[in-house]
Parts: C-alpha cells; sequence; structure tokens
C-alpha cells in the first residue's frame, strides 16, 4: 500500500468505517422486528422477510400515487410512505396473528411450517399483484447523492438516512419497551404468562399486539431497503438469512444482543470484504460466527431467565 | 411458393401480404402450400405435425427469481410465432404452442423438458434462459432428440447437436468491446467485477485473458459477489483505492441496482469513471433507472434503439401487443430470432424431421431479423453476429457508438481457457 498518499488512504478508511456502520443500521434495522417476534415470543416467524416487501411495496405505490396524483408531494412523499408503511406491515401482521399464530404458539415446530407456507402465500400474492420484475419507487432528489466533506470523501446520503431512521427506531423501541405500560406488560407476558394474567393483563391481546409491532417495525425496514435495492417478489427470502442470523447470534431474548450482534456482523462483513475478495469475505464472517456459537450456544447475550 | 419468406427475392410479395389485404387469398395459397408437403412426407418421426398445424413448445420461467429475465423472452417468441402464423405459417401449417413453467427450478426445467419431448412430440422448443436450466435440459435433448433454440448470451463452452443458441457465446460479446474501450479510452488497468457463478466467472477469465495477452493491460482486482448481493460499499471503497481505467462488471438480478445507486451515491460517475457491462439491457436498466446509469457502456448485440427498418417493425409489433412502456433487451431480442430460425430451417429441410432440421441449420441466413443480418455457422450452431456500445442515457435507452462488423461464433475460443 506503500503507493498511495496519507490523506487517500484517510479518505477510504472514513469511507470504510462509513460502510461497516451503513451495513450495521442495515442489519440492526432488519433484525430488530424479528427480535421482538422471535426473541420476545418465541415465534418462528419465516415470512418475517415478506413483510419487509410488503413495506417496500407499500413506499413503489405510495410513490406512483404521489407522482400521479400529486405532484406537489415528489419530494416529500417518503417520509409519510414510511409510516404508511409501517401500519400496513402491523395491521397485516395483527390478521395474521388472529387468523394463524394464535393457534400455534404451543407448536413452535407447526408455527416453523406455517409461516413458510404463508410466505410463499405472500410472494405469489405480490407476484400476480405486482408482476415479477422488480421495482424500484422514484425516490426524491434529495435522498440521492452523496456529502463531500472533502475533495476525496463521498458520503452516500441514503446510507445516513437508513442510519438515522435506525437510530430513531431502535431508540423508540426502547423507550416502548423498558418505559412505556404496554411495553411492561408484553416483558411480563414473556416472562410468566399465567403470573401476568392472573394480575390482569390481557395476555391474547397483548401477544396480538406485539407481533403486530414486530411486522410493522419490519415494514418500515422494507421501506428503508428501497433507498438501496429493488424490491421483488422474493426480496423478502433474500432478507430472511441475514435476519435471523443476527438475531440469534445476538442472543434471541436481548435487544443489546441484536445491536451488539449487527455491529459485529457488520464490522466484520465490511472490513473481511475489504481485505479479502467479496464472497470470501462473506465466507469468514459466517465461519467465525459458527465458532463464536459453538463457544456460546445461546448467543452473544443469554437472556437472564431462571430455571 | 414460399409466400413469405423473407428472402430479397420476394420482398415486394411479402409487403403485399403484410398489407393485410386479400386474406381469403393469403389462406388458400397456405392451404396449396401445405398440400405440397404432405404430412407423411415431412414427419416421418411421428412428431406432433398435422395437415394443417404443427406443434411446439415453450419452456421458460413463468413464476420464481428468474421470471424477471425470462418474461420478456417468452413475449418475445410468442409475437414471432403470431406473426409466423400470421404470414402462412411453416410448410403451410399454423404453429401452435404449449407453454410449460420451469418455474426457476432445474428439475422442472428437466421434467418438463421431458414432457415436452416425450408425451407432446413437439417439433422444436424455445426456452431456458440461465445456463443452469440448460445445462438440465441437454442431456433430455440429447437423448429424445429434440430442438432447443436458446437465447440468453452465455459463457460458451457448449454445442449440441440439438441446440441452436441465439445469444452471443463469450467471445462474441467480449473481445471487440475490451478492443473498443482499450482503444477509446486508452484503457490500461481494469477491475473484473461479477456474479458468483459460471457466467460471469468464465466471462471474466476470458477478459482477464484478453486484457493480459492481447491488449497488454492490467486487471487490478477480480471479485464476485452472491446472487442478490446489496451492500457493495467496501468494494466501492477498493475501487476507489486502485483507481482502474475501466470498471468491468458482470453484475445480474436485483444485485444490479444495489449496484450502480450506490456508485452513483459514492461519487462514482460517468463524468470521472469508465464502466463497461455486458450484463446490462434496457429490461435490467428498467429497475436500475437510467439516472444512475447515464454515461457508461454496455457490450451487447442488439439496442432497442438501433434504426434500421427491421428492427423499426419489431419494436412497434412488440410494443402494439405488449404495451407502450414495454422495453426490448438484447435477449428478448435473440429469443425472437428462435422461431424465425426454426421455420427457415424446416422450410430449407423440407421437413419437420429432427435430424433433417439439425442438418439443414448450417448456413440458415435470416435477413428480417431486427438486429440485422444473422447466419447460422457452419459447424457450432451459433450465430455469426455484431457486437455493438451502447451509452446508456438518463431516459433508459442506450446510444449506439459503435457496431463491429459480423463476428464469428468461437464457443472453445483456443488460448482462452
Amino acid at each position: 500500500m506503500s503507493s498511495y498518499s496519507t490523506s487517500e488512504l484517510y479518505s477510504i478508511f472514513i469511507m470504510q468505517s462509513f460502510a461497516g456502520f451503513s451495513l450495521f443500521s442495515v442489519l440492526l434495522l432488519m433484525a430488530l422486528g424479528l427480535a421482538i417476534i422471535f426473541g420476545q415470543m418465541g415465534v418462528v416467524n419465516l415470512a418475517h422477510g415478506e413483510f419487509m416487501a410488503l413495506g417496500a411495496y407499500t413506499v413503489y405505490l405510495c410513490s406512483n400515487v404521489a407522482h400521479n396524483q400529486f405532484p406537489s408531494l415528489a419530494g416529500s412523499y417518503f417520509v409519510f410512505a414510511i409510516v404508511i408503511a409501517f401500519f400496513v406491515a402491523g395491521l397485516a401482521g395483527m390478521f395474521v396473528e388472529w387468523a394463524l399464530i394464535r393457534f400455534l404458539y404451543k407448536r413452535p415446530l407447526d408455527t416453523l411450517l406455517a409461516t413458510w407456507g404463508l410466505s410463499l402465500i405472500m410472494q405469489q400474492g405480490f407476484r400476480l399483484t405486482f408482476g415479477a420484475r422488480e421495482v424500484t419507487p422514484t425516490l426524491p432528489e434529495w435522498l440521492m447523492g452523496s456529502f463531500k466533506p472533502s475533495e476525496s470523501i463521498d458520503i452516500p446520503i441514503n446510507g445516513v438516512f437508513v442510519m438515522g431512521l435506525t437510530l430513531l427506531l431502535t431508540f423508540a423501541v426502547w423507550v416502548f419497551m423498558f418505559r412505556s405500560k404496554t411495553g411492561l406488560q408484553m416483558r411480563a407476558t414473556v416472562q410468566n404468562r399465567a403470573m401476568s394474567g392472573a394480575v390482569g393483563i390481557n395476555t391474547k391481546l397483548v401477544d396480538r399486539f406485539t407481533f403486530a409491532l414486530g411486522c410493522g417495525i419490519a415494514g418500515v425496514a422494507g421501506a428503508a431497503f428501497t433507498t438501496i435495492g429493488s424490491t421483488g417478489p422474493d426480496s423478502g427470502s433474500r432478507y430472511i438469512v441475514d435476519t435471523f442470523l443476527v438475531v440469534v447470534f445476538g442472543g434471541t431474548s436481548s435487544l443489546l444482543g441484536t445491536i451488539a450482534s449487527a455491529f459485529g456482523i457488520a464490522q466484520g462483513q465490511s472490513i473481511s470484504g475489504f481485505f479479502l475478495e467479496g464472497t470470501m469475505g462473506k465466507v469468514a464472517v459466517l465461519l467465525a460466527i459458527i465458532v463464536i456459537l459453538m463457544i456460546r450456544p445461546k448467543g452473544l447475550f443469554a437472556g437472564k431467565v431462571r430455571s | 411458393m414460399n409466400t413469405a419468406l423473407p428472402t430479397k427475392t420476394n420482398r415486394a410479395k411479402k409487403r403485399y401480404l403484410a398489407s393485410g389485404c386479400v386474406l381469403l387469398g393469403l389462406l388458400t395459397t397456405a392451404f396449396a402450400y401445405a398440400a405440397d408437403f404432405p404430412t407423411a412426407q415431412v414427419n416421418t418421426t411421428g412428431l406432433a405435425v398435422t395437415d394443417t398445424e404443427v406443434t411446439v413448445g415453450q419452456l421458460h420461467s413463468a413464476t420464481g427469481t428468474m421470471a424477471i429475465s425470462e418474461t420478456g423472452s417468452i413475449q418475445a417468441e410468442q409475437l414471432a410465432i403470431d406473426q409466423i402464423n400470421e404470414a402462412g405459417g411453416v410448410l403451410g401449417r399454423k404453429i401452435k404452442i404449449i407453454v410449460e413453467d420451469g418455474a426457476s427450478d432445474w428439475p422442472t426445467f428437466a421434467e418438463k423438458a421431458k414432457k415436452l419431448l416425450v408425451n407432446d412430440k413437439v417439433a422444436a422448443v424455445m426456452g431456458c434462459w440461465t445456463s443452469a436450466s440448460r445445462k438440465a435440459v441437454l442431456p433430455v435433448f440429447e437423448k429424445e432428440n429434440g430442438m432447443l433454440y436458446y437465447p440468453t448470451f452465455y459463457e460458451g463452452l457448449e454445442q449440441s447437436k440439438n441446440v441452436i443458441y441465439t445469444g452471443q457465446e463469450a467471445t462474441q460479446q467480449i473481445l471487440a468491446g475490451l478492443d473498443w474501450i482499450a482503444k477509446e479510452k486508452k484503457a490500461k488497468t481494469f477491475y473484473l467485477i461479477g456474479s458468483d457463478y459460471i457466467w460471469p466467472r468464465t466471462s471474466n477469465k476470458i477478459a482477464r485473458k484478453h486484457i493480459e495477452n492481447v491488449l497488454g493491460g492490467k486487471v487490478v482486482g477480480e471479485e464476485y459477489y452472491a446472487l442478490g448481493h446489496t451492500d457493495f460499499g467496501s468494494l466501492i471503497n477498493k475501487i476507489k483505492l486502485k483507481k482502474p481505467d475501466v470498471i468491468y462488471a458482470i453484475i445480474v438480478g436485483g444485485s444490479n441496482v444495489s449496484f450502480y445507486k450506490q456508485l452513483k451515491a459514492a461519487g462514482i460517475t460517468s463524468d470521472k469513471w469508465t464502466l463497461l457491462t455486458i450484463s446490462v439491457t434496457e429490461d435490467e436498466v428498467l429497475g436500475i433507472g437510467g439516472e444512475n446509469l447515464a454515461g457508461f457502456y454496455s457490450a451487447m448485440k442488439y439496442f432497442q434503439s438501433l434504426e434500421n427498418p427491421n428492427n423499426t417493425k419489431f419494436v412497434e409489433a412488440f410494443k402494439k401487443k405488449y404495451g407502450a412502456k414495454s422495453v426490448i433487451g438484447d435477449v428478448t431480442q435473440a429469443a425472437y430470432l428462435g422461431p424465425w430460425l426454426w421455420k427457415l430451417t424446416v422450410e430449407k429441410a423440407g421437413s419437420f424431421d429432427i435430424d433433417k432440421v439439425a442438418a439443414a441449420s448450417s448456413g440458415v441466413e435470416f435477413t428480417g431479423a431486427p438486429e440485422g443480418y444473422v447466419r447460422i455457422h457452419d459447424t457450432n450452431h451459433h450465430l455469426w453476429s455484431k457486437l455493438r456500445i451502447g451509452q446508456w442515457q438518463t431516459d433508459g435507452q442506450a446510444k449506439v457508438l459503435y457496431e463491429s462488423g459480423l463476428i464469428e461464433p468461437n464457443p472453445f475460443p483456443k488460448g482462452y481457457q
């Protein structure tokens, strides 16, 4: 590397750090919803990726409506679209919990199969509604392009946007889970369902609400990803592996674990991606994860549950 | 005799027919034509050919992850068959299509191929898109003796009596493109990028040999990313560090959108950088967005914006059938050639029999191709075709900057393996 000047290396270092943080926020955004559904409720929701795709398609629809009906909103629709995506995916989640999941809480393996079936149904639904081609919403100008703090440094604005959104959402989830009454009821239900019921918590309603919240967050994640990639009927199945990876690696019942795990995987992937070749970088990270999971089978942050 | 062969000699007659008048006259000639070729004579091996009809199969992915790419091919083949039928069919027989869905699953492709050949006895199959699906059906076509018209540009290293390759093999798409960019941009250093499967890897291998041995240039990086990969941040930083004269990209599918959006967001745009790709056609640009690609180059044999009478008619007919917003990429055009080449070959052979069609394929010429004149090679079942360099514009169309002469297909290139 001696042929490169110090300022060049400095610029690359800055941009590479940013790439790592950007991937961190993407992974965290993906995993946040699942950390609630899988981590808190113990539901293995294989259709989680499809709820992200649902959010992404919502943004696509909003983009079409904004550009065709309300051209004056073309610059600002994206913010509304994210909120709408949250409610669309959340309501869909609520419906799915009512129609499917609530019958399966005591049969985790059947949940696996049922949600996998649900993911196939949703994929085919997207295909019939939006066609097989991948779609991209028309994004407002201010989201594209890059900051240039110096001549040789480019910081992508969409990356900054996703980062900001992730911070905001993580903070909101934290406040909700640990500082609100509903959050308290949720955690109580997870820890001891019978006792929660005994003290007057409507645990069935709490379940429905928790599932809906997880799905809503998935919708927001999907909405945010339209700034990074395209959306197709099977986009969800591409997200799902990384999502489970982050949640399981972090330790299923810990929000902090999810954050730490997303950070570790993102930095590992980003750094190894820089020094190794593309696919090899990913292989190295996955190997490291396997080794760590062998040493700590319950993930980075195992929940403190009395047995 | 030949009512609608689009050859030079009967162009006047073709125009007369195409004008749509005297439909009855057309029908009578068609029947008279069929009567000249009794079924017993043109079909000695029990194919699905009657006095009025011949059945062909169509085998693409209408569902699953490849549906995005294969839809254009499905449409183009159906358009070609409609047009052939309107012009009187093949040896006076109307073409009937049996459509099967390979569902982006390679064993399914093999199974459906067998069904088409064994149960339906189709006279030819238009189909497949990925190399994986072609490799899956190849043994079936060779064993059951069928005829496959395969539309996609691919890595080469294959040749079969039972397949006509209407897309480019790798050297036809790569060498002339690299020559052009090396000369035009005085490029010496190249960064090779690809999706991680056989076509990009084989293509980059050929590109590397050509860059190092023929152009005297240097490959400063070569890497591959899994299909569907969406995070190219580290790669982009490496590109910025190495500063190649040319970024040579063979990324396919959904990853394309992320790749080009992130390049743009990171300031890698055409005003300072040169990017050449052999995997982006008008179809992909639809998803990527012209503004994210503007100024970059694609090396293809066909662009929708080509100006020639064949293409004008083709684009018009395609848009009329599939909507004004539809776009036509390189493979879609190559798929359109399949039914026409088959028709011409059958009429040259005077028979639907697979062995006779396979033998008669060598040297078949099609002057009505939207890409311009094409000819099947004398020995290897691939097409002679030109290479064009298109520069992408913000509206998603390419401006054609360069056109080579006809390039001989060479699926087993010596010195490049």
